[in-house]
């Protein structure tokens, strides 16, 4: 097999934002493996400054289209934490709700959409439709229901407008709630079979390790598979990190191959999204979750990234069961109408919730009008951009044998796999609080 | 080869997120499927091509080497459609306009401010940049829309897009006032056509639209008394999605 190797993958397809891959090896001998980050920044950290309290999840919704609501959410808690406002147990149940809606939209459209077309070895989604135009239908199904329950809690599929500080500008009915969960017991049998459907070209699946270090958040009290409250917890260190001290673990840096910037905790890169909070809270699926894992092979502490993709399966599955839960929950206790009350204070605060690619976390300082003086974020695929390139780096000396074109195939299907959002990752700043 | 219009989908700066409502057309997206063909789209698909009749463009422009992608494209294709507020008007991406761009690049990067992959220029949107031939509104865009003027497009017909502001049709929803709640909203300035989404969600409209093309200043100045507003904070709320003072207009 010819070991001269020459891949300049320019905008890498099928993920959210811009990504180049530069590898070159000459007689099997790298000169360079690069994952490099060109997307135009956008500045938000320093255009938010001047706009009220009351603006800043409409403006930072518009980070990514695809986690709108989990960088809405996560702006709310970092401004209802610098502003001391306290929410009922009514909005903070709808918000969970609101918020598995999200991670089930994100996750099928990356599992349907993105991911899977590799396992089939076709260039996207379209050329499988008359050829599994039954498995196409049901990611369409599944990722509709995701959709309408979105729209139903957040008053449209993307960048929400019913949630602000303090509560909700409106609820859904009780008679909404309950058909929205007779529509999810019905997705059930379609994440099923999205489930089998997948096993089925699992050994496409590359087999590829790298230990490394897994953040995610982990709620104890109660103990819950969360993608909404908790502290930041390691795979490589048990204690847990309140929100408020966030930059001693991203400690965030500038490199010359990327507009977004780099972190790293414990070693010289970590990983966040599915794979991550399966690792931390694996104890805390429903049995159902775990035995999708079974089927896959996928155990807690597996570090192979390829992987990801299939710890999205388990939380879809995860999810629908949380969510019917939940549902209950609302329903027993009764839908009553809230008033959102907010007394203006000067504060400075921070948040933090699980994006579906990850953790994610707002800080925002406000002057006693409520008026914003600084913010600063940790978007998810920051965090994964060193790992990306610490897993190439072990990765291609691997496989370099199979030839270029398996070679390329090999490091496209790895950053799909971390399901990167990265024209979010272009907003991260360390900022100094300077006033 | 077959004659189904070619189409492309290209993204600049922006959240994806107009991208991710085509695709949230769900069981319809099978329909334009079979209308088009779909050349390039990287976000969903790993096709490439150079050559294709319509393009369909999100995202505002910040970078010269943007610019520059951005008259490629319009040299190649026959029809260039603006999916979006970053397209349309300049978006959220304008605000950064608002301050000096050397403190803004300061702001963020720090003393790595000054490298040259961290190069930004004033954003502008691709209506600002390059001939439109159609404006898709909105952040996000409204996906019935979106099917409306595609069909338009494919049948040869002019898009009929709403000159009147968003108001109207949330008077027709029989909405109570926003401006009653004691919220500022934009609704009396903003370009109709989303169902007065936002408002009939008891949240302000924030003007993802743009202004209609002849606002009604003296209305909205009569607004700003009557609600006792101080105008810096009405100003901010108005510059919010980049609305600013450009006016565009599409030929379609």
């Amino acid at each position: 097999m010819d070991k001269n190797i020459k891949i300049d993958v320019h905008y890498i397809t099928r993920v959210e934002g811009h990504g180049n891959i530069k590898v070159s090896a000459t007689d099997g001998k790298i000169q360079e493996i690069s994952w490099i980050v060109p997307e135009a920044p956008r500045f938000f950290e320093a255009m938010v400054r001047g706009h009220s309290y009351e603006d800043i999840q409409t403006i930072v919704s518009r980070i990514c289209g695809i986690c709108s609501i989990s960088h809405s959410f996560t702006a709310i808690k970092a401004v209802e934490n610098a502003l001391n406002i306290e929410v009922s147990k009514q909005t903070d149940m709808l918000r969970q709700l609101l918020h598995y809606s999200e991670q089930f939209q994100s996750h099928t459209l990356h599992i349907g959409y993105l991911a899977a077309p590799d396992f089939f070895g076709a260039p996207s989604v379209v050329p499988l439709v008359p050829k599994a135009t039954d498995a196409v239908k049901t990611i369409i199904r599944a990722h509709r229901v995701a959709n309408e329950w979105s729209d139903l809690l957040g008053g449209r599929t993307t960048h929400p407008i019913t949630i602000i500080p303090g509560g909700f500008t409106t609820i859904p009915t009780e008679k909404q709630l309950r058909t929205l969960q007779d529509t999810i017991r019905n997705t059930q049998k379609d994440i099923n079979t999205i489930a089998e459907v997948v096993l089925s070209v699992a050994k496409n699946i590359p087999n590829f390790e790298r230990d490394t270090e897994y953040v995610s958040i982990k709620q104890t009290n109660p103990p819950e598979y969360t993608f909404y409250h908790g502290d930041i917890a390691s795979t490589d260190d048990g204690k847990l990190v309140p929100v408020k001290n966030w930059h001693k673990v991203t400690n965030e840096y500038v490199v010359d191959q990327s507009t977004a910037k780099w972190t790293k905790w414990h070693r010289d890169s970590f990983m966040v999204g599915a794979l991550a909070r399966f690792n931390n809270n694996y104890d805390l699926l429903t049995d159902n979750a775990k035995k999708t894992a079974q089927q896959f092979g996928l155990k807690k502490g597996c570090c192979n990234p390829y992987m990801n993709t299939i710890a999205q399966v388990v939380e879809c599955v995860h999810i629908c069961e949380a969510a019917i839960g939940l549902i209950d929950k609302i329903l027993t206790k009764g839908l009553v109408s809230e008033k959102v009350k907010v007394k203006v204070r000067s504060g400075k605060g921070a948040g933090v919730t699980e994006a579906p690619r990850g953790m994610l976390i707002h800080e925002y300082e406000f002057d006693k009008n409520g008026k914003c003086l600084a913010a600063d974020m940790c978007i998810p695929t920051n965090c994964n951009h060193a790992n990306i390139q610490k897993d190439m780096e072990k990765l291609v000396p691997e496989i370099i044998g199979e030839g270029q074109d398996a070679v390329r195939q090999k490091l496209e299907m790895l950053v799909r796999a971390y399901d990167p959002c990265i024209s979010c990752s272009t907003h991260l700043l360390n900022v100094e609080f300077v006033r | 080869m077959s004659n189904k219009p070619r189409v492309a989908v290209f993204d600049f700066a922006c959240c994806e997120g107009c991208q991710l409502q085509i695709v949230n057309l769900e069981e319809e997206i099978l329909d334009l499927i079979g209308a088009v063909d779909v050349v390039e789209w990287r976000e969903a698909m790993s096709e490439q091509s150079s050559n294709y009749d319509v393009a369909i463009i999100e995202g505002s422009i910040t970078r010269p080497e943007d610019e520059e992608r951005l008259w490629l494209i319009r040299s190649r294709a026959k029809v260039l459609i603006a999916l979006g507020a970053c397209a349309t008007i300049g978006g959220i991406n304008k605000l950064k306009n608002n301050f000096d761009l050397r403190d803004v690049k300061k702001w963020v990067y720090g003393k790595d401010a000054e490298k040259p992959h961290l190069n930004t220029e004033l954003t502008r949107s691709v209506a600002q940049v390059v001939k439109v031939d159609y404006l898709i509104h909105g952040c996000p865009i409204d996906r019935k829309e979106f099917t409306y003027i595609m069909r338009c497009i494919l049948t040869g017909k002019k898009p009929e897009i709403p000159e009147w502001p968003v108001c109207v049709e949330c008077k027709l929803k029989d909405n109570r006032c926003l401006w009653e709640t004691g919220q500022t909203c934009l609704g009396p300035i903003i370009r109709a056509g989303c169902g007065a989404r936002c408002p009939s969600s008891g949240f302000r409209c924030f003007g993802c639209r743009g202004y209609v093309n002849n606002p009604n200043i003296n209305a909205a100045k009569d607004v700003i008394e009557r609600y006792g507003l101080d105008v810096e904070v009405l100003k901010r709320k108005m510059n919010l999605f980049g609305s600013g003072n450009t006016q565009v207009t599409a030929n379609g």
